[in-house]
């Protein structure tokens, strides 16, 4: 057997684990292991500017791709510039292992310099983590990291790694473990056959269903199940903000997303329903409006990996605690072999009653000649690149309007902070698609305000060279705040606007890239035409758009689902 | 409603803070809780004492399960079950208190386990609501120093929580 020193345990278990890239910054309780990692060439490290970068990045690798993301940081402020990365993560259930330099054990607890908690610290925001207390026991921790990170509902998980756990005088013999087995962890690989009978009974007796799916189904790859399915069937289906590709968007049974700035279609179709399945969403605060007010005429089948996702804001009449990907082929199969068949009548009625809503709203916006609207940059931008780009987006109101205005028909295109809504997440997340899909195109869609939180990652662009294309709306305001503010507080304005902006065009040339400027409305098409024909560069488009625009359809607050506002002016 | 719940946790440094973190996190109620080592020194025993509604408590056992370090759990209140939980008491104890605190402590079979000429220390076993109710019947008044060990449990009958 081979005898190792800790840090080459380390690298050499990420080896084995397949990792092919960490996203990392170095300090002084991580540098035993950055040396092993120089000395070896087949994990790949990216430097960023900003740890939180680093943990986007890896995250947005992560959605594009199914596989775990992995980042290495120091100790100290190394940790903890990382937990709104791993926050965000953590809410959208992201598989990442976060590996932690950490002062020596022997230090611990006497406030050594860059000495934090990084346990306690992380521990609300992580699935788990794991501190290492012997070097030997390195490739198993390494291991059981990324056994947690990425199976039942995946999520991240930090391991912290005290110096001495890594010094190189000492060696040990390296064996990389081929089975994980933890007593106390035991994920569901099969739903209850029982269950999915009902489920499926109730389906095909069903007269006004709608299918529900959430971003459960992505990470469980199971859209091509869910297609099969809802095809079969002939029932509307709606997905939620994190489930978008889950289902082909330009499809005619596709509703569009549902809840708070989803469409008039998908909530009205929620709310009349009479059975809803929801597959691998969660019921978030974001979809259902008021709790008590939600559908209140249907019965629920609720499909999900996490027990406790289940009845914990709405109750399910059905619950069903296993893989989306099993279940659903499951509930296929059994779709076959019964005798039963959907009310054609019934189904029929629902679907006009359907298109008469979709008629009446549909996704609309009041356009102008002057002025670029937000929404009309995202549908040329759907048009130019075929609908098939990825696109990471920030947060605000330019994330609601590439999600609805982007017709995703596939999924793990659409990357996003859904739960936490972290400004500055999209370039990293962008940067870490881009990397190891060279040859797609990968959007990020911001704002001036988002863009700002991660705006040293052009730095990281340049080294690595990853031309992606910065879609900046700038609306010369943080929109979302103060589109709350119009609606709630009178339109005080307080604190929204951002004064003194940057000139982005010089700030991206000054960083290498290539900055254009889009203000009138005729430039828009041939200059983003422009934009995307330069390959190989990265560009930040900063694009003039309307200062005044709303994202609507939006929810009433504290109403049901169905309460809506549809313009400025209409509410329904 | 008032629920007891047992779990079975790995022996780990952290686990405990886990558990305690899930409760204030998510804004849950801990009214008591007990933990030490079993007779496997991999396993500790961890008992709590909490109220809620059934849906809380759905999620609280839900919740505890998703801990990576906990290997098992069970409601106790959901069936028949024995609750314990042990008290030390100083009592002020002069001129005639002495004779009325020792019978008052024989009614509830406690035991004075240590004595001085002015104080004595009561030593009670039961559940919560007995030695609750000898706090009421020696009187708050004479009372110096209260000590509860917080509510251990077990189910009754040949149910057992093992692995
Ligand atoms: C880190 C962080 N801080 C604050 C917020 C609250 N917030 C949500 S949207 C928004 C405005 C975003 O402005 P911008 O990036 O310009 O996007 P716009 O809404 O104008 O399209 C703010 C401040 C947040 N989501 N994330
Ligand atoms: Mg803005």
């Amino acid at each position: 057997m081979e005898l190792l020193s800790g840090a080459d345990m380390l690298i050499r278990s990420l080896q084995d684990e397949g990792i092919e890239y960490i996203y990392g910054y170095p300090g002084g309780a991580a540098l035993h292991i950055y040396d092993a990692l120089f000395r070896q060439d087949k994990v790949k490290h990216i430097l960023v500017r900003h740890e939180q970068a680093a943990v986007h990045m890896a995250d947005g690798y992560a959605r594009a791709t199914g596989k775990p993301g992995t980042v290495l940081v120091t100790s100290g402020p190394g940790a903890t510039n990382t937990i709104t990365g791993i926050a965000t993560a953590f809410m959208d259930s992201i598989p990442m292992v976060v590996l932690c330099g950490q002062v020596a054990s022997t230090l611990i607890g006497e406030d050594a310099f860059q000495e934090t908690d990084m346990i306690g610290v992380s521990r609300p925001v992580v699935k788990h983590n794991l501190s290492v207390r012997h070097p030997e026991e390195i490739p198993e921790v390494i291991r059981k990291a990324y056994y947690i990170a990425s199976t039942g509902r995946p999520g991240p998980v930090v391991v912290d790694i005290p110096k001495d756990m890594t010094t190189p005088n000492e060696r040990f013999e390296y064996a990389f473990p081929k089975k994980v087995k933890l007593r106390s962890y035991n994920p569901a690989i099969r739903g209850h056959a029982g269950q999915i009978k009902k489920a499926v009974d109730m389906l095909l007796a069903a007269r006004r269903p709608i299918i529900y799916a959430g971003g459960g189904v992505i990470l469980g790859k199971a859209s091509d199940q869910l297609t099969e399915l809802v095809r079969m069937l002939g029932y509307p289906i709606t997905n939620t903000l994190m489930g978008i590709g889950c289902y082909p968007a330009t499809d005619k049974q596709h509703l569009g997303w549902l809840g708070m700035h989803g469409t008039y279609e998908s909530n009205m179709a929620m709310h009349h329903s009479d059975l809803i399945l929801c597959v691998g969403a969660r019921f978030d605060d974001r979809v259902t409006n008021a709790t008590e007010k939600f559908c209140p005429g249907a019965r629920i089948v609720h499909i999900d990996i996490d027990p406790a996702s289940i009845s914990k804001t709405i109750d399910a009449d059905v619950p069903i605690v296993g893989p989306v990907d099993a279940v659903l082929k499951e509930m296929i199969a059994l779709v076959r072999e019964s005798k039963a068949r959907p009310d054609a009548e019934a189904l029929s009625a629902w679907w006009k009653q359907i298109e008469e809503w979709r008629a009446f709203h549909g996704m609309r916006y009041e356009n102008n000649p002057e002025v670029i609207k937000p929404q009309e940059v995202i549908e040329t931008l759907w048009r130019l690149t075929n609908g098939d780009a990825f696109v990471a987006s920030d947060v605000g109101q330019h994330q609601m309007f590439a999600a609805q205005y982007y017709k995703f028909d596939k999924p793990n295109r659409w990357i996003n902070s859904g739960g936490l809504g972290t400004m500055g997440f999209g370039l990293p997340a962008a940067m870490g698609v881009k990397l190891t899909h060279p040859d797609d195109e990968v959007l990020c869609v911001t704002g001036e305000g988002s863009i700002q939180m991660n705006i040293q990652e052009l730095s990281t662009c340049k080294q690595y060279n990853l031309p992606v294309k910065i879609i900046n709306l700038n609306n010369q305001a943080l929109g979302m705040v103060k589109q709350w503010q119009d609606m709630n507080y009178e339109s005080r304005h307080s604190q929204s606007y951002m004064e003194s902006l940057p000139d982005f065009i010089k700030l991206a040339e000054a960083y290498g890239h290539v900055g254009v400027r889009i203000d009138r409305k005729e430039d828009l098409e041939p200059k983003l035409k422009e934009v995307l024909a330069m390959k190989d560069k990265l560009v930040f488009v900063d694009i003039y758009v309307d200062r005044f625009e709303h994202v609507y359809p939006m929810q009433v607050a504290r109403g049901s689902m169905k309460d809506m506002w549809l313009s400025k002016t209409e509410r329904v | 409603m008032r629920r007891i719940i047992s779990v079975l946790l790995e022996n780990e440094p952290g686990a405990l803070s886990r558990v305690v973190g899930l409760f204030s996190q998510r804004n849950y109620n801990i009214e008591t809780l007990t933990v030490a080592p079993t007779e496997d020194s991999t396993l500790s025993r961890l008992t709590v004492t909490t109220t809620g509604s059934d849906k809380v408590i759905e999620q609280i056992t839900k919740q505890l399960n998703k801990l990576i370090e906990v290997v098992k759990l069970v409601d106790l209140t959901e069936g028949a079950h024995i609750e314990r939980e042990l008290m030390l008491v100083k009592l002020k104890a002069t001129g005639s208190q002495r004779a009325e605190i020792k019978r008052t402590v024989d009614i509830f079979r406690g035991q004075i386990v240590d004595v001085t000429s002015s104080v004595y220390t009561v030593q009670l076993a039961g559940d919560s609501d007995k030695l609750d109710g000898f706090i009421q019947a020696v009187g708050t008044a004479g009372v110096l120093e209260v000590v509860r060990s917080g509510v251990s449990g077990i189910a009754r009958g040949e149910k057992v929580l093992s692995l």
